[in-house]
């Protein structure tokens, strides 16, 4: 019996032209393909050249993640694909909003907990607080899960983004920046 | 810069520097100022179709049959979504075709305006790239870009869409930059370490096989020529898939027929019991592979495509190269020159007597008959009376015909065989008949049709008449959906739900009302003079072969099954039931 392939959570990195409809193929390519998408953000990085990066975390059996990485690469206008998690050590970081409601041990719980992971408050008024927090993944999450008990009613999550370590940087096949070869 | 045009005229000049001297289409409102500019020039023949669906197959089969990219012209809203079947099938086939959409004007864009629909929303997925032109200065690069990108690196179709006020303004002309596309630049050359490895893989082998598809033919008539030879100098086996038919010449000792779920006995177990699978330009389709946990479990196998999404889908390769079929095939050729190659002889004569036993089952035998056209034999009288000829273009629609057609009809060349293979669209044959005929006027055309299909694009038949377009339509008529009835006595009892063709025409009758021949062979013994006539005839023919209704396509490998359990005809059939799991693959 051959053993079960692993399933593997990926951070890749998509730098595409920013034209009508990019993001649409990229989001029409996974769920045409039944691949997943495990978050997604978009902007772009380039404005002189219109360049795109899409950061977006997937999973996948390694044959899988290598399909979705060939797909992206045969898109049209994709420049480059960067599987950041296979290529090395990197730094990864989302940004999340908190809205936490209540009074008395709890609404103080709540804000001790935030001063602990060095969330900032946005915005407060008697009975409630947003909290701006940005970090890793694992991170954010069990922020959330601590702030469920101490009245939690709504959460805003940019999705990860990341960048390699180190002082090379990924090369876009057109841009204005200066990039060491 | 140059003077001030019309976004219609910068569209057609466009054509014309990207060498178009035909476009097949259909007028509607949103797409009427390029159809007056197209009539105030001579360079652009139009083809008028009947439905833009039959435009779209009629692109594809010009593009097929001459290597350079169709073009099709159709409005907006119906005229584009009529258009979304044959480009899904241009993109499953990897055929070049360009596909110019009106739309509405863009200040209606988003409004839910008269014949609007969102074309580059709807063909996203069935495109290999579109684009909706909303500023008139990109018109000219958009429409070369759209040329650069259907036929570089793995060619599929492009739609641009155009709206109307974008047709109507004046902009500026530029004609090809010739830089193609500033991020669309498929590899062509194959990694040189690879081909090495590939080619001491290949001479090592004991029991190697050549593995062919369509990629073969879209590298050129080159690519055909080089495959040829590299099989020649080898001395290996060579099969091909039913999109590579005409890769290497079906008169070749070395070919061992088509292989896949109606390939050849000697082909199939060949792909099963190979030690080395050399995939040139195809795509381990599922049609191909049968079922994967059983599909050619001892080989190592090496994997050319110029589309690296391709390599490693659906089956694990040890040597993947990436590249354009021709371009690797010469290196490869290079390499096993320059490393004076040779094979083990006495393991591959061993491998051939092997394959002979095979090839002595004579899979493709069937039960003459001297009362009933059994359809093989109509194929093999229709080989038979076309050998002499050298310019004979075959197109299918789909079905028992078409795998019938692929089994029995050789081809000697690329680009002679057209056939709808991974969308499976019925209806393709006639129409793209029709591009192939307006590109080789002189060519004999032959549409292998059922009576079924042929009801699909049945309308194309007023474009045959208006163009002179002496296509014949040589439909095996079963009177039955026949691969639907086969699938029906495989997998569901013999329950002919729907199956069975009501109220067919009278063809010889329809024919004449398009102002075409019609002609009807009910014995065998008329078969040779209505081929012959339907060959002599100058004007589009429809000749209704009446077949055998009972006959079915073998040999057959049922779904779920691996390449070693084929079917060879009817009795093993009931021998072995498809198991449950086969049962729910299509």
């Amino acid at each position: 019996m051959k053993a079960a392939p692993t399933i593997k959570r990926h951070m890749i990195a998509v730098l595409v032209d920013n034209e009508p409809g990019v993001l649409a193929r990229v989001i029409g390519l996974f769920s045409g393909r039944g691949y997943n998408i495990e978050s997604l953000t978009v902007s772009e990085v380039d404005a002189d050249v219109g360049l795109s990066r899409i950061n977006l975390v997937t999973i996948g059996t390694p044959m899988v993640i290598e399909q979705i990485k060939n797909q992206l690469d045969r898109l049209v206008p994709v420049h480059t694909v960067h599987d950041l998690t296979e290529e090395g050590p990197h730094v990864e970081a989302e940004l999340v909003l908190v809205k936490v409601v209540g009074v008395g041990d709890k609404r103080v719980e709540a804000l001790r907990i935030a001063d602990i992971f060095g969330a900032k408050v946005d915005d407060t008024t008697l009975e409630s607080f947003i909290f701006r927090l940005d970090g890793q993944t694992e991170k954010i999450d069990r922020f959330i899960e601590l702030m469920r008990p101490l009245g939690l009613v709504e959460v805003a999550r940019t999705g990860g983004v990341a960048i390699s370590r180190g002082s090379e940087g990924i090369k876009p096949l057109a841009s204005t920046w200066s990039v060491s070869e | 810069m140059s003077d001030k045009m019309t976004g219609s005229e910068i569209v057609l000049r466009a054509l014309v520097d990207q060498n178009v001297d035909i476009v097949f289409g259909y007028p509607g409102g949103a797409i009427l100022p390029i159809y007056d500019t197209l009539h105030q020039q001579n360079s652009i023949r139009h083809i008028l179709v009947r439905q833009e669906g039959g435009a779209v197959h009629a692109a594809e089969g010009y593009a097929r049959s001459t290597g350079k990219v169709g073009v099709v012209l159709v409005t907006s809203g119906p005229g584009a979504t009529n258009a979304v079947t044959g480009l899904t099938d241009a993109m499953m086939d990897s055929v070049p075709v360009v596909c110019l959409t009106g739309q509405v004007p863009t200040h209606l864009i988003g409004n839910d305006a008269f014949q609007e629909a969102d074309t580059t929303g709807i063909t996203r997925t069935c495109t290999k790239h579109n684009y909706l032109v909303k500023n008139i200065e990109d018109l000219a690069r958009i429409v070369h870009e759209a040329f650069y990108v259907a036929r570089s690196g793995r060619p599929g179709p492009v739609v641009i869409d155009l709206p109307k006020d974008i047709l109507q303004a004046p902009g500026s002309y530029a004609p090809p930059s010739g830089n193609g596309h500033r991020t669309y630049k498929p590899r062509l050359k194959g990694d040189l370490g690879q081909i090495g490895k590939a080619v001491e893989l290949m001479a090592k082998a004991e029991r190697p096989l050549f593995y062919c598809g369509g990629g073969v033919i879209n590298a050129g008539p080159k690519a055909s020529q080089l495959l040829t030879e590299l099989v020649r100098l080898s001395g290996y086996p060579c099969t091909l898939t039913l999109m590579g038919l005409g890769a290497i010449p079906a008169s070749n000792p070395q070919f061992l027929g088509m292989v896949g779920m109606h390939g050849t006995y000697e082909s199939n177990l060949a792909m099963y019991n190979c030690d080395v699978m050399i995939n040139i330009g195809a795509r381990f389709d599922d049609r191909v592979t049968g079922n994967l946990a059983g599909f050619s479990p001892d080989s190592a196998k090496i994997h050319v495509d110029i589309d690296p999404s391709s390599i490693n889908k659906n089956v694990r390769v040890d040597i993947p190269i990436i590249g354009d079929v021709g371009h690797v095939l010469e290196d490869m050729i290079k390499v096993w020159k320059a490393r004076q190659c040779s094979p083990d002889r006495r393991k591959l004569d061993a491998w051939w007597k092997q394959i002979d036993k095979w090839r002595q089952r004579d899979c493709l035998r069937y039960e003459a008959s001297d009362k009933l056209i059994k359809p093989q034999y109509a194929l093999e009288r229709l080989r038979d009376l076309t050998k002499d000829r050298d310019d004979v273009f075959v197109t299918t629609e789909v079905g028992q015909h078409q795998m019938w057609a692929a089994q029995f009809l050789p081809f000697e060349k690329p680009n002679r065989w057209m056939t709808s293979g991974g969308l499976g669209t019925m209806g393709y044959g006639l129409p793209a008949a029709m591009g192939v005929q307006v590109a080789h006027p002189d060519a004999l055309v032959i549409d292998v049709a059922g009576e079924a299909s042929i009801l699909m694009n049945i309308q194309e038949m007023s474009t045959l008449s208006q163009y002179r377009l002496p296509v014949k339509i040589f439909i095996l008529n079963n009177e039955y959906m026949g691969m639907v009835r086969q699938w029906q006595e495989l997998l569901h009892g013999g329950r002919y739900s729907e199956s069975y063709m009501e109220s067919l025409p009278d063809f010889v009758k329809l024919a004449e009302s398009f102002n075409a021949v019609g002609l009807r062979a009910e014995k065998p013994s008329e078969l040779d003079g209505i081929i012959e006539e339907m060959i002599a005839v100058d004007r589009p023919v429809i000749a209704d072969i009446l077949v055998d209704k009972t006959e079915n396509c073998f040999p057959m490998i049922p779904s779920g099954a691996a390449h070693n359990e084929m079917l060879l005809g009817r009795n093993d059939q009931a021998a072995n039931p498809v198991s449950e799991e086969g049962m729910i693959l299509v």
